[in-house]
């Protein structure tokens, strides 16, 4: 650990254990159940610690400067006095979805903190929820963020206070998509922990769209966890979307579980960050479950994204596909783990695994790895991966056709993108992030319209937020 | 219209062109043959404006301009079209989206508005019936999974949407069959004016039966070792280089 940043870290460690303390000496359940869920989570943290580079998983990216920094750490929701569904004006064309916002981490209730949709969605707040359906929300909790598994994980589950619930009741098409939006904006710096955990019940259908938003050019730091529980048959089309300034940090960390038959579409695209690390957890439990994980990075400057991917095939006859395609610009940094485990029973798995990218300077680095454990074995496995630059043959021939290199250069960017882009299976969203990326590619896409919303693009006033009125 | 004195050309250190001189006019058409590995392509690729090739000496003026002072797409919005012997396959750029953006660079060059997307799509569809070009082509990416055969006729396509002043085709009959042959030589005949000009790159005489030049080049060794009239074709059908290779030595 770098001198200098290790007094930041014990006094972010510190922070952390004393706001943790106050969470459970006011635990407010009947049950006890989100109180032992806290106490083993910390109980974790505190044998695990923060991430090192020392550890295998996280050998490439250096959180000590992030951790050393001074944070604001909230144990309580704040007072909503304002209707921030008054001020999202959301510019997606012919795009009508049911819109969720958390501010700071907290799920922004317009005063209704759970409502059920009138398809039979319940949509809500995290901490609501628990309370609303215990049941629900005690079988499918915690079951597959392992808070053994690493220290970040552990401190999420320490807090759990608040976040996104999400439960599509057995049958049920969810009428619209689902848009949840991350915001950030705080004077000071802040760190936050938003838990999400959407239940999708057999044979139902969800498209959900998750936004990454910060107003401030303060420093965040937000780490969260969500988990997605896909039932028998059901599929879920789930969009990421990051945009954030070059003064944050996040680590996110999403973990699926598909049950027999059903499909996961997942998209990642990080158009702007300062660090961004995303675990990407797939449980295949059941057989002949689907899943499709794509994922588009453009960074540059001094911005480092990295995207671990774990693929777990426990079950015969299911097909998964890793497509993480990245363009690297300046001095930027991509890191590309995925990991593929297949079973000794998940016979006739087919499991591929692709990653390419182009670096447009000698100063761009990336680092991308395959690890693939099989034990089974009859299964089809195919990886690859790629590090090149944009090729020089067909920048000629573009040019020899009266296309200005930047231009040039651009189309075969933009070409190289749309690989990933033509998955998105919402229209909307996919015209939208197909414009993102063409602006963001030109240099034109700035950091405050940067969310799918793209709300504040021509009123920047929406977005202040004087904190002291909520 | 090209006038090229004394051209020596140079990659990696090693010399491809040895001094060649060429004088095309508008209304012209040139053909250049000589055997495999004498410098054609990287005659065409010189003017086209390809920077790995080092022109060491002697000068290249087009429309009274210095040539080789000129970027390559400033060089394509003046009126240069190569058609490539390779084409290349640039996937996810779909030919339409790629003749799009060429020709209103160049219409931007040339300080004229960009063609409207239903313009646009009219001149395409009367482009692709000169060159009998399938519309699924241009669907597709540029070049990619085309056969030998339609990339070729591709070139062509290109070549008639952008109507160039001075057009070098690089080898587009070879591996090409009778009909394909047709279709190339016919875009090209129906292209010729008297303001413009062809230097057609071949091996084979048989494409000049359809094409007839002007005047016909042999390049040897990075030199013009003879050059006369159509007849010459046909003496090099005839004998084959060999005797190049005696005359030379
Ligand atoms: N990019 C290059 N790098 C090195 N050598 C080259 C390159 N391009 C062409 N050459 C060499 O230059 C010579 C002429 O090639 P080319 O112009 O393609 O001939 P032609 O078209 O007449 O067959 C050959 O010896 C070829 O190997
Ligand atoms: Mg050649």
């Amino acid at each position: 650990m770098k001198n200098g940043f290790t007094n930041g870290i014990v006094r972010l460690r510190e922070k952390l254990e004393a706001a943790c303390s106050e969470v459970l000496a006011r635990s407010d359940d009947d049950n006890g159940f989100i109180r032992k869920e806290r106490e083993r989570a910390m109980a974790s943290f505190k044998r695990l610690g923060f991430p090192t580079q020392a550890m295998e998983a996280w050998r490439s990216t250096d959180l000590t400067a992030t951790l050393a920094q001074d944070y604001r750490i909230f144990t309580e929701a704040p007072e909503t006095g304002q209707d921030i569904g008054q001020i999202f004006q959301c510019d997606i064309h012919h795009l009508d979805t049911d819109l969720v916002t958390l501010l700071n981490g907290w799920y922004v209730d317009h005063g209704q903190a759970i409502r059920q949709l009138s398809c039979g969605t319940v949509v809500g707040s995290l901490a609501a929820a628990r309370l609303a359906y215990p049941a629900l929300f005690e079988a499918h909790y915690g079951r597959q963020a392992d808070v053994a598994a690493g220290g970040l994980n552990a401190i999420n589950g320490a807090f759990a206070l608040d976040g996104v619930f999400v439960y599509v009741p057995d049958g049920v098409t969810a009428g619209k998509t689902v848009q949840i939006v991350n915001i950030i904006n705080s004077d000071e710096n802040i760190m936050i922990q938003p838990r999400n955990l959407v239940i999708l019940g057999k044979g139902s259908k969800l498209q959900l769209v998750h936004c990454d938003h910060s107003v401030r050019h303060k420093r965040s730091f937000i780490n969260s966890v969500s988990e997605l529980f896909i039932g028998e048959e059901a599929v879920l089309d789930h969009y990421k979307l990051q945009n954030k300034d070059n003064d944050s940090a996040q680590v996110t960390s999403a973990f699926f579980e598909q049950q027999s038959g059903s499909r996961l579409s997942s998209t990642v695209i990080t158009l702007n960050g300062g660090i961004i690390r995303n675990n990407l957890h797939v449980k295949l439990s059941g057989p002949g479950c689907d899943a499709s994980l794509h994922g588009l990075y453009l960074v540059d400057r001094e911005q480092h994204v990295d995207n671990k991917i774990v693929v777990d095939h426990m079950a015969p006859d299911c097909v998964s596909r890793q497509l993480y395609k990245g363009i690297i610009d300046d001095q930027a940094m991509a890191v590309f783990n995925g990991y593929v485990h297949v079973a000794r029973d998940a016979q006739r798995t087919n499991a591929y695994q692709n990653n390419r990218n182009i670096l447009l300077t000698d100063k761009a680095t990336v680092h991308t790895q395959p690890h693939l454990e099989i034990y089974a074995d009859d299964v089809k496995c195919s990886h690859g991966a790629t590090v090149g630059q944009l090729d020089p043959e067909a920048m000629f021939y573009m040019r020899a056709r009266g296309i200005r290199e930047d231009t040039s250069r651009m189309l075969m960017m933009y070409a190289f993108a749309a690989d990933v882009i033509n998955h998105i299976r919402i229209h909307p969203v996919r015209h939208q992030i197909d414009e993102m990326v063409y602006r963001r590619l030109r240099g034109e896409l700035s950091v405050c319209d940067q969310c799918i919303l793209d709300c504040n693009a021509q009123r920047p006033q929406v977005f202040e937020i004087d904190l002291n009125k909520i | 219209m090209l006038s090229i004195k004394n051209l020596h050309v140079s990659v990696h250190h090693k010399e491809i062109i040895r001094g060649l001189s060429l004088e095309v006019n508008a209304g012209e058409v040139h053909a250049i043959m000589g055997p495999n590995g004498t410098g054609k392509s990287t005659l065409a690729a010189v003017i086209a404006g390809k920077e790995v090739f080092e022109v060491t000496s002697g000068e290249i003026i087009y429309k009274s301009r210095n040539l080789l002072e000129m970027a390559v797409e400033e060089r394509a919005s003046e009126g240069i079209f190569l058609g490539f012997q390779y084409p290349v396959e640039i996937p996810g750029v779909s030919m339409t989206n790629f003749m799009k953006t060429a020709v209103n660079e160049q219409r931007k060059y040339k300080g004229l508005d960009p063609l409207t997307a239903s313009e646009f799509l009219a001149l395409m569809e009367a482009k692709k019936k000169l060159v009998d070009i399938q519309s699924k082509l241009t669907n597709r990416s540029v070049n990619e999974g085309f056969s030998g055969g339609e990339k070729k006729k591709n070139e062509i396509f290109q070549m008639a949407m952008l109507e160039p002043t001075l057009a070098i085709l690089d080898e587009t009959d070879s591996g090409l069959d009778i009909d394909a042959l047709k279709v190339v030589a016919n875009g090209v005949n129906a292209l010729r004016r008297p303001d413009n000009a062809f230097i057609v790159i071949t091996h084979y005489q048989r494409l000049l039966d359809y094409i007839v030049p002007d005047v016909v080049h042999v390049l040897y060794e990075g030199r013009i070792v003879k050059t006369g009239g159509k007849e010459l074709a046909l003496e090099l059908e005839e004998k084959g280089y060999e005797w190049l290779k005696e005359s030379n030595s």
